[in-house]
């Protein structure tokens, strides 16, 4: 693929791009409109993130890709190779010596540092979307910061079913003005959308990028009597026994036995290469 | 045992070896050849061409041929490899009117300036399968004529003449490029007419079809279908004068519509417009439709909440690549939102049976 320029995007599209990321990071939150292109993969499949990163990458840069908290998980290694073969930089799958991370879903558990820019696949990038189809009124809603039908949103959940029925891609409030959506992370993840690292959010076929700069406010969106909660399966991991890691359940057998594995496989190898073993370490090695 | 997700990446390598052999299909069938495609499926390469908004009938029979017939992933291919195009510059507007017709009908007048041309058209043919084309390919030579030179001048200037049709005011001003902004709402005519241009066959159909049936009806006639060749011109800044780059086929409809006059227009007729690469008929005519629809404003219509009429909703739905993405990412693993999601709604369940609970042992 040597005829594409590095990383595929040719230059001026490349800097139409961190325009868009340098105003988003300017107003944290904002989602600011870009001239998203037609990516080599299709709408929905990351071309949001995939332009993101392409606008930011560096050739001495070490790349990772996850989908799922996996780097293994299909999309991320058509990705992951995308950057390969177009900008030839080196890959990683370890969370600490990655200098720019895209994912899908999921934030890695391990710490992010000031060194690190984790760039966010957003398919709907709107959080007010599914309380208002049209962009022309949710854009107005932003701008009078006028979030009242969200909070109305979250109080129907409680009265109906006694908590707040948003599991994933649960809204928070960025430096106290602009309600964002953090893409559809469990909520489990939310605590961490405050970290050391740039945080960078692309939409490709919504045309928008948004973004957290190191260290900024994010709270999710809650009632006092109603405190948000995040949280995962009441489980250790099975494989490398952490207590703190999202897992993902898996079913093993006609019976419907599960069993819960980290999400983050770097996190669970990095792990079990230190000697953690979980309840079933011992099968998976054979 | 755990097996989940690892052997992604030569999962994939399979995959695409195993999706190049279906492609080829048996191999004691000959391969078909571009050329083939590009002459014996010229209309599968004109919606190729329109809706991936790149006029190159080689190209769009190579991705036909590569996306196994599959037109929306042929206009995929199409559309990826537009974008890395370089942009020399703009071509001025095509003058249509100058156009060499292989096809150029009018519905509101028998005749006129030009005449009624038929063309290659399905239109008055029997739908039987002609099982003779299972057998032997070949056809016997069409009679010939002399090409007709005289002007086709467009039907609506006549219309124009009489001041009985909307007119429609030339402006200087560039329209933006729905390739190179990102779309805002109001998006305007030309935007709309850009977006409706690439937009996808069936669904502009669909559109379409709404106002014939009553959803912001506009009873259209069609004043003029005209298919064929046109010059493409640029300025070359070194020159100071146009020169004619190539020429492109295309499809142009003018529609003719009631109008009892609104608030702010007398009594007069209306225009919707559609232009389409190729000779792609439905889309052109669908695409005036779905135009006409959508002026409401402009001529001071009332807004009937009708689909058609809503620009948001049609532009933002029209476009098969962004919607087959969007769909068709629903395959892509989503584990991580759905055990959020099952977390959630065994929880809400434990709640919700500790409420009944008790009132049951009180029963």
């Amino acid at each position: 693929m040597n005829e594409y320029n590095f990383a595929y995007l040719d230059e001026q599209t490349k800097r139409m791009i961190r325009r868009a990321i340098l105003k988003a990071l300017a107003v944290p939150g904002y989602q600011v409109p870009f001239a998203s292109r037609e990516m080599p993969m299709p709408y929905g499949w990351g071309t949001g993130g995939v332009q993101v990163s392409a606008a930011t990458l560096t050739p001495d840069d070490t790349l990772k890709v996850i989908d799922q908290g996996a780097d293994d998980t299909t999309n991320a290694v058509s990705i992951r190779k995308f950057f390969e073969n177009t900008a030839g930089v080196a890959t990683t799958e370890e969370t600490a010596k990655a200098t720019v991370i895209q994912t899908r879903h999921r934030i890695p558990e391990a710490k992010l540092t000031e060194d690190q820019i984790l760039v966010y696949q957003v398919p709907i990038p709107e959080p007010l979307r599914f309380l208002e189809p049209r962009e022309t009124e949710t854009r107005k809603m932003h701008s009078l910061e006028e979030y009242g039908l969200m909070h109305v949103k979250l109080y129907e959940d409680i009265s109906q079913h006694g908590a707040i029925s948003t599991a994933y891609a649960y809204p928070v409030k960025v430096s106290g003005r602009y309600v964002m959506d953090p893409s559809p992370i469990p909520k489990f993840d939310n605590p961490k959308l405050e970290m050391d690292a740039i945080q960078l959010f692309g939409a490709g076929r919504e045309q928008r990028i948004y973004a957290l700069p190191p260290h900024t406010k994010v709270v999710s969106l809650d009632f006092e009597d109603y405190p948000f909660e995040p949280t995962k399966a009441d489980h250790a991991c099975d494989l490398c026994g952490a207590e703190d890691s999202y897992l993902d359940e898996v079913i093993m057998d006609d019976a419907g036995n599960r069993m819960f594995v980290c999400s983050d496989t770097d996190y669970c190898r990095t792990r079990r290469a230190r000697g953690s073993q979980g309840r079933l370490s011992k099968e998976d090695e054979i | 045992m755990y097996v989940a997700v690892k052997g992604g990446e030569k999962a994939i390598e399979n995959a695409h070896a195993w999706l190049a052999e279906e492609r080829r299909g048996a191999t004691d069938v000959a391969e078909l050849s571009i050329a083939q495609i590009r002459e014996q499926l010229s209309l599968a390469v004109n919606r190729v061409m329109a809706e991936g908004s790149l006029f190159d009938p080689d190209l769009a029979a190579l991705a036909i041929k590569q996306a196994r017939g599959d037109l929306i992933e042929a206009i995929f291919l199409i559309r990826a490899y537009r974008t890395t195009l370089p942009r020399f510059g703009y071509t001025n507007p095509v003058k249509t009117d100058r156009m060499a017709c292989d096809r150029r009908i009018s519905a509101t007048f028998k005749d006129a300036p030009g005449g009624q041309v038929l063309g290659p058209t399905f239109d008055y043919t029997h739908r039987l399968l002609d099982f003779k084309l299972a057998a032997e390919g070949e056809v016997p030579p069409s009679p010939k004529g002399q090409p007709r030179t005289d002007p086709v001048p467009h039907i609506a200037d006549f219309l124009k003449d009489e001041d009985i049709i909307q007119d429609e005011p030339a402006s200087d001003d560039a329209p933006a490029d729905l390739t190179r902004q990102p779309m805002e709402f109001p998006a305007g005519r030309p935007l709309r007419l850009q977006s409706l241009a690439r937009g996808d066959e069936g669904f502009v159909l669909g559109m379409a079809y709404s106002t014939q049936r009553g959803y912001a009806r506009n009873h259209a006639f069609v004043g003029e279908l005209r298919i064929g060749k046109v010059a493409v011109e640029m300025d070359i800044p070194e020159l100071g004068f146009a020169i004619e780059i190539g020429e492109v086929e295309l499809t142009e409809c003018e529609t003719v519509n009631q109008f009892k006059g609104s608030k702010t227009e007398p009594p007069q007729f209306t225009r919707g417009y559609g232009l389409v690469f190729g000779q792609s008929e439905r889309k052109s005519i669908a695409m005036a439709l779905v135009d006409r629809a959508l002026r409401w404003q402009e001529l001071g219509e009332d807004n009937l909440g009708a689909p058609a009429q809503d620009e948001e909703f049609v532009l933002s739905h029209a476009d098969n690549i962004q919607a087959t993405g969007f769909l068709e990412h629903i395959k892509l693993p989503h584990y991580v939102d759905f055990q959020s999601e099952l977390e959630l709604v065994r929880k809400l369940r434990r709640d919700a049976e500790a409420r009944t609970t008790p009132q049951e042992a009180a029963e």
